[in-house]
């Protein structure tokens, strides 16, 4: 049902994406676009990561150069492997910032593809609304325990400038459209990452064995990420595996949240398809929606997702208390309960945070220039055995890591007021009704 | 005219345990027991019980029972006895059958459908004895982003007012008129003591609440009874009741024989004169014409006060909600079918509006569809008994509930459905000074001030199970939820996974 047509059409708009908005008319209790496209093989065989909500354990680790200098990934592939036990051979991955300066004005679209029909219709997709300066295979190596991997591409690519111009969305709004449009409607293809001079390595596997497969050593970046996953069923697929990403952000998280619903139907008032079901997917989403679309700080907007508690502001002096209870009334949708520590990746540098009750374990430690964060502590001191200031990230609080230059920036720049980029809904300035539901009545 | 009805209930008194006290003589209103003129013996007249219980709940020797009246009806399933009852009744007088508190037909109590959600093995379940747990609300509209100064911490534009409630339950609106003064004064005594409201009803202000004014919710009906500025900033916030769950459509009618000196100078209107409010706001025929009366009264009130608009749960409740969203409604009360009310036509009460959850569900996800549900309060009332149904109506997507019957409950009252009798051996739904005295207001304030707080200490529990520990996370997450013994329909609009799945 959600074949798009890929052929160019008059206008920079996006054909036939199903509206964020438009998910929430399924209700909770289906998910019709995920379940038909994901589950048309001939045999039954258990859902996959989008057809049911699957809860998970985790490790996670992160290690950054404060200076931007750029290094291999053997360490984070370390680091990780230490924390073997933290995961079960179900979903590993990682997130990597600065490894494609030569590319770095344009997107870095790493896409998996289940088969050749779906890489097809991608990059027509992509041909019509961007113009790809290169486009290849990420090279990857065999691994004994890696089973019957997906076809992996990369496209370097700009949005096609009369589009983007056409459509009335600002660049980073377009590129999110396409990809959530890839995702959603072409069968079989998965957008890892969509990120500039970043991108994501991920997959079914122990992070280890993911690590050496996608041969993670042959890059070099200033920030690196990782995710060991246990999944209490299998995703299935590769597109399930973390860390997650939207634009330049990738988040890997560790947790299973209370307020997962309560989340996700306030993301998707905002546009957002939360067709992965998943926390960590949910949790990006608020991340882009208050940093990158409400232009808050990083720091701000993990505030608001753990959000002081009531004593604590009662006992604040008035002009805080209000600027607290503002943040509380507006935002109270955005706050995340329930066990988590998550990682967030961006151009600026890293973002760490556990929910206000500390239920998850998250220690951070120093070097020099160098920021190393994990699940165990013990996994910081396999790559850095003097790692120094090593202390646990505090409930609630969130732990900023920023690059020298964009620290910098911000210490000089004036105290402003942010100001909002509401993309408009499809549904306020739509000109026919959606296809989709049209479709459906008939 | 031969009078055609019987009796609904017998008085069953255990002669060997009566002391022949006479208490239930000098109790009952109805003047359904008495003493023989003749004998002197202790008799009861079974036509005039309406199942209060007043006399069953003093009687010194527990030797009362109400039990119901031995009549077998004519085998017919559809010619049952109050179907009759109600056609004897109207054949006799020619009028509209009269009735009160909520709809009793046993249509579906979605609530009992709904099964609550608790954390095993992959998160924790959080204790509310250990760690905090918040059940604060905040009342009001908001805007969809906030522009900040974050280094200064200040707000670019300052927030709308709110109302701040640490337990998430209001009290439902009833007026000074249909019910009493006292009743009034314990509800306005627990608001303050739980920090939640009180809501006036339509009937004004009475100037022993004035004190409360803090803790008070005043009612701007299609009466517009006791409305004037004072009145409008005598509140925290202001309510326009466009409908009630229990009669939708229908305006209001206090006899005349209820305005006494208190409520004829508390609503402004002459003593001895009906109360009648009409079935429309004159001045609101339509969506915008709401607009202008919900500025009017911010204007009246500096844009100090939150106005709220409460409709009932009508067909088309969804959109017409999402239409008061837009016209300046900061928060939106939905009052369900079950809803209670001082009066009400009979087969209105029990044939017009739908059920609060189904009403509900449909409120906040097109509100949601709209993008703009964050941005508007959401009340829900109409049935909520217990801290379960609490629970549930806020994973529907509630902010918080308004209670009426069961703070009633709390008081006294039996549910017997005869306010509008006047006659209310409690002393809520009545103005007589001899029954209005039986309800101490002090006392009655005690007791739906433990009721409330046993409830928030429950929600603890409960929110704590699911592994969440402030209210916020709990509002519309409906995966908490799941449904039991409802068809496929019912799940879509409640928006719930069946049970297992």
């Amino acid at each position: 049902m959600n074949h798009p047509d890929p052929s160019p059409s008059n206008t920079g708009g996006i054909p036939n994406r199903t509206p964020g908005h438009a998910c929430a008319h399924r209700g909770a209790s289906s998910r019709p676009h995920i379940a038909s496209r994901r589950n048309t093989g001939q045999h039954p065989r258990a859902p996959r990561e989008g057809d049911v909500r699957i809860p998970s354990g985790c490790a996670i680790a992160a290690i950054m150069d404060r200076s931007g200098k750029r290094h291999d990934g053997s360490d984070i592939l370390r680091s990780i492997a230490l924390m073997h036990d933290r995961s079960n051979g179900l979903g590993g991955g990682f997130a990597a910032y600065g490894i494609y300066p030569e590319y770095a004005s344009l997107y870095a679209f790493h896409i998996m593809y289940e088969h050749d029909q779906a890489r097809r219709e991608t990059e027509a997709y992509l041909d019509t609304f961007f113009m790809s300066e290169k486009q290849e295979r990420i090279p990857t190596q065999p691994v004994a325990s890696i089973k019957n991997p997906p076809d992996i591409w990369r496209y370097f690519a700009a949005p096609h400038p009369m589009r983007l111009a056409a459509s009335g969305l600002d660049e980073a709004e377009y590129a999110m459209e396409h990809v959530f449009h890839i995702n959603s409607a072409i069968d079989g293809a998965f957008v890892a990452s969509s990120g500039k001079n970043m991108g994501v390595f991920k997959g079914v596997g122990y992070p280890e064995d993911i690590g050496e497969f996608y041969r993670i050593t042959d890059y070099a970046g200033w920030a690196w990420t990782a995710h060991g996953r246990f999944p209490t069923n299998t995703p299935g697929w590769w597109g399930g595996a973390h860390p997650f990403t939207l634009l330049n952000w990738s988040v890997v998280h560790n947790g299973e949240i209370s307020s997962y619903d309560a989340n996700r139907r306030y993301v998707e008032q905002f546009g957002y398809d939360c067709t992965l079901q998943t926390d960590t997917e949910v949790i990006t989403y608020l991340v882009d929606l208050l940093a990158r679309r409400h232009g808050l700080s990083q720091e701000l907007a993990a505030h608001i997702m753990t959000a002081p508690s009531w004593e604590a502001i009662d006992a604040m002096d008035p002009r805080d208390a209000a600027f607290e209870t503002a943040l509380r009334a507006t935002y109270g949708s955005a706050l995340v309960n329930g066990p988590f520590s998550i990682i967030v990746g961006s151009e600026e540098g890293l973002l760490a945070l556990n929910d206000r009750l500390k239920l998850r374990a998250l220690m951070a430690a120093e070097k020099g220039s160098m920021v190393y964060l994990a699940s165990e502590q013990a996994a910081i001191e396999v790559v850095c055995p003097d790692a120094e200031r090593m202390r646990a990230v505090g409930g609630g609080e969130p732990f900023v890591v920023q690059l020298d230059s964009v620290a910098k920036a911000k210490a000089t720049a004036a105290g402003q007021v942010n100001e909002p980029r509401n993309a408009p809904l499809r549904h306020e300035v739509g000109v026919l009704p959606d296809r989709h539901l049209l479709r459906k009545e008939a | 005219m031969l009078d055609c009805r019987i009796p609904r209930y017998k008085v069953l008194r255990d002669a060997d345990e009566c002391i022949h006290c006479n208490l239930c003589v000098r109790e009952c209103a109805n003047e359904v027991h008495y003493l023989s003129k003749k004998t002197g013996a202790l008799k009861a007249d079974s036509m005039k019980c309406v199942n209060c219980q007043r006399c069953t709940v003093l009687c010194p020797a527990r030797a009362l029972a109400i039990g119901n009246w031995p009549q077998v009806d004519c085998g017919s399933a559809a010619w049952n006895l109050p179907t009759m009852a109600d056609i004897a009744t109207q054949s006799q007088t020619g009028g509209v059958l009269l009735a009160s508190m909520g709809n009793p037909k046993p249509y579906h109590i979605y609530w009992e459908h709904l099964l609550l959600n608790a954390s095993q093995v992959t998160n924790p379940s959080i204790d509310p004895l250990r760690e905090p747990m918040e059940t604060r609300v905040l009342l009001g509209s908001r805007p969809a982003h906030l522009r900040v100064n974050e280094r200064a911490r200040t707000l670019a534009e300052p927030l709308p007012p709110q109302l701040k409630l640490d337990v998430p339950i209001l009290f439902a609106a009833m007026s000074f008129g249909s019910v009493s003064l006292n009743t009034q004064k314990a509800l306005a005594l627990a608001a303050r003591e739980l920090g939640t409201y009180f809501n006036c009803g339509e009937g004004g202000l009475h100037r022993d609440l004035e004190p409360f004014g803090e803790h008070a919710i005043v009612q701007v009906a299609s009466g517009r009874f006791g409305v004037d500025p004072y009145y409008l900033n005598a509140g925290a916030a202001i309510e326009i009741k466009i409908g009630q769950g229990a009669k939708p459509g229908i305006g209001g009618h206090l006899p005349g024989e209820k305005i006494n000196a208190e409520v004829s100078r508390t609503r402004m209107i002459p003593e001895g004169t009906d109360a009648i409010s009409p079935a429309p706001h004159h001045d609101i025929y339509s969506i915008e014409d709401l607009r202008q009366l919900v500025f009017s009264l911010k204007e009246a009130t500096g844009y100090r006060k939150p106005v709220a608009v409460k409709v009932a749960a009508v067909h088309n409740v969804a959109a017409i909600a999402s239409g008061m969203a837009r016209a300046g409604a900061d928060i939106i009360v939905i009052d369900g079918f079950r809803g209670g009310t001082g009066a009400a036509p009979k087969r209105i009460r029990d044939n017009v509006g739908i059920p609060i959850e189904l009403a509900l569900a449909a409120v906040d996800e097109r509100l949601r569809q709209e993008g703009i549900r964050s941005t508007v309060s959401l009340v829900a009332s109409g049935t909520i008994r217990n801290s379960a149904d609490v629970v549930r109506a806020v994973a529907l997507g509630a902010d918080a509930v308004s209670i009426g019957s069961a703070a009633l409950v709390a008081m006294g009252c039996h549910q017997c459905g005869d306010c509008s009798s006047g006659r209310c051996n409690w002393g809520i739904a009545t103005q007589r000074p001899d029954l209005t005295a039986r309800l101490n207001p002090d006392q009655a304030a005690e007791r739906v001030v433990n009721l409330v707080r046993g409830w928030n200490r429950e929600i603890q529990e409960m929110m704590g199970g699911m592994g969440i520990n402030a209210i916020d996370s709990l509002r519309g997450n409906r995966l908490m939820l799941r449904g039991v013994g409802l068809n496929e329909k019912e799940l879509e609009i409640l928006g719930v996974k069946y049970a297992g799945e």
